[in-house]
């Protein structure tokens, strides 16, 4: 919630609080009518049938498939992760380069990237992988996973090259000056100066950008990668309960996520002191944000 | 040169078609998250706590969810399962769908949007507004939404750069769209698979850099002088 949302109104005279009492029972009403119409809907068909639940809860559900599925995605994730930021802080610092062509050469690069869909790339590299896997360089069944791997990292590895760039624009002249005045290049300013600061202001746009790549690691499952999401569909196709399944999957993805999404909050207000930079809170977006967590 | 030629015989009239079907999945996904999005900001704003909570608890859930997932679920779960169909038709059937899974997943990120455009909005508004004697909803219509919309459109037009991208996830509910028939055509021809993929990354470029271009322009076309 925003500071501003709560002075949109006034505090409520007995009008207004025998209003909002009347909203909050019709919402309270719109919702029961919703829940109970899904309820029903489900009961005729069987969902609600306790056999189908409890298969996709049960010891053996995990064990065998969300563990190993989480597994999976966690792993590629990661992976990606850490190799976007590693592409992110080269293709940052190629983006702030003093040669021309070197930037525009990285800036086409990035918006390249960050225009074409990631699934269109994962399917671009899952067949690549295919081709690759016939030389034997490696196994036909990992192709999967290093194409979701390659798509997640050149696409929010330029997602984050753009906020390294952006991070080092929204420090103030006088750093950049500063270095400048003590005799460093441009380039030790770049590196000693202001990247570390603008990473720190960048940190919490960083997370919420993990989030985005946990999230597209599902697309694998439309490569046939192994990951959670095609597990739980296993599962679902084997016990007959998708829905349940897929529910639970969501949950965990969830749960994860907003675990990241949490601790974003958290650290942009425990950063915002260490930077010259802007380290607001991601979770809302600023206007003219670079991130599009949409992705 | 030879198979790129063939393949052009062979492709030339669906690679538009299929975009085309990109283009539709955007166009009314936009509208309809566009909608959702206004309601669940003005849930997050509005005086009812009940509002605020359904409002913030839908945008929490959904934003942190993979949209493979809502695809899924509405394909397999509520169409396979629960039965719920919106034609007899397949094609159209699934087409609904994808449209509606698109809406439901980016009205959150609209929402957000459209909120961090409230914020652009100084706080003496919002109290002129009331000391002439407006309500919520006549405030919001009248004086908020509108300086709210011109200042959030750089993120909506961020939202509706990744909601086009992300119509290629129709795939998963059996949508015949551009990544699907890439992949086929590269399936048949993998000799010249670079040459493919970039026609498709090429398109997406063209569909995309223009939203961009839009919407820097209608962001300064249509700024709030202050």
């Amino acid at each position: 919630m925003s500071a501003q949302a709560s002075v949109l109104f006034d505090a409520p005279g007995p009008i207004a609080r025998r209003r909002i009492l009347l909203a909050n029972l019709v919402s309270l009403a719109a919702v029961l009518v919703v829940a109970v119409l899904v309820l029903i809907q489900m009961n005729a068909t069987g969902q609600l049938s306790g056999r189908r639940w409890l298969a996709a809860v049960d010891g053996d559900a995990w064990r065998n498939y969300y563990l190993p599925g989480l597994q999976f995605t966690l792993q590629s994730a990661g992976i990606a992760v850490v190799s976007s930021v590693v592409f992110g802080l080269v293709f940052g610092f190629l983006r702030l380069a003093p040669v021309g062509p070197v930037r525009w050469l990285a800036a086409v690069v990035v918006e390249f990237f960050r225009a074409v869909p990631v699934l269109v790339m994962m399917v671009f590299f899952y067949q690549l992988f295919a081709q690759v896997a016939r030389s034997g360089a490696i196994q036909p069944q990992d192709g999967p996973y290093y194409a979701v791997i390659a798509a997640l990292t050149l696409y929010n590895g330029s997602v984050i090259a753009e906020l390294v760039r952006s991070g080092v624009r929204s420090l103030p002249r006088g750093q950049r000056e500063a270095a400048a005045a003590v005799g460093m290049t441009s380039t030790q300013s770049l590196r000693l100066v202001e990247v570390p600061q603008a990473l720190i202001a960048m940190l919490p746009s960083l997370l919420s950008q993990f989030v985005v790549i946990l999230k597209d690691s599902a697309l694998g499952y439309l490569i046939g990668f192994f990951e959670l999401l095609h597990y739980a569909r296993q599962l679902g196709s084997g016990n007959g309960n998708i829905l349940q399944s897929l529910v639970v999957a969501a949950m965990i993805f969830i749960v994860i996520n907003f675990l990241l999404t949490w601790a974003a909050t958290r650290l942009s207000r425990r950063l915002s002191s260490r930077t010259a930079g802007d380290a607001s809170a991601p979770t809302t977006p600023r206007v003219g944000a670079p991130t599009d967590t949409a992705g | 040169m030879q198979s790129i030629s063939s393949l052009l015989a062979d492709y030339g009239a669906d690679i538009p078609l299929a975009f085309w079907t990109n283009i539709r999945l955007a166009f009314l996904a936009t509208l309809g998250s566009f909608v959702l999005g206004v309601v669940l900001a003005l849930f997050r704003i509005s005086p009812v706590p009940s509002l605020r909570a359904l409002g913030a608890g839908y945008v929490n859930v959904v934003r942190n969810t993979p949209l493979t997932i809502i695809m899924l679920l509405g394909v397999l779960a509520v169409w396979g399962q629960l039965k719920i169909s919106f034609s007899s038709d397949f094609t159209l059937n699934f087409f609904i769908y994808a449209v509606i899974a698109l809406s439901l997943y980016h009205a959150a990120f609209m929402c957000e949007a459209i909120r961090s455009g409230v914020n652009t909005v100084p706080l003496g508004q919002a109290e002129a507004a009331r000391s002439i004697g407006l309500g919520f909803l006549p405030a919001a219509r009248h004086v908020i939404l509108p300086q709210a919309l011109r200042g959030a459109i750089t993120p909506l037009g961020n939202t509706v750069i990744a909601l086009t991208k992300n119509t290629t996830v129709a795939a998963a509910a059996s949508v015949a769209e551009a990544s699907g028939l890439m992949k086929r055509m590269i399936e048949f021809s993998p000799d010249v698979m670079v040459a493919i993929f970039l026609t498709f990354a090429i398109g997406f470029c063209l569909i995309v850099i223009p939203i961009g271009l839009l919407t820097t322009w209608a962001s300064e076309k249509w700024a709030v002088a202050r």
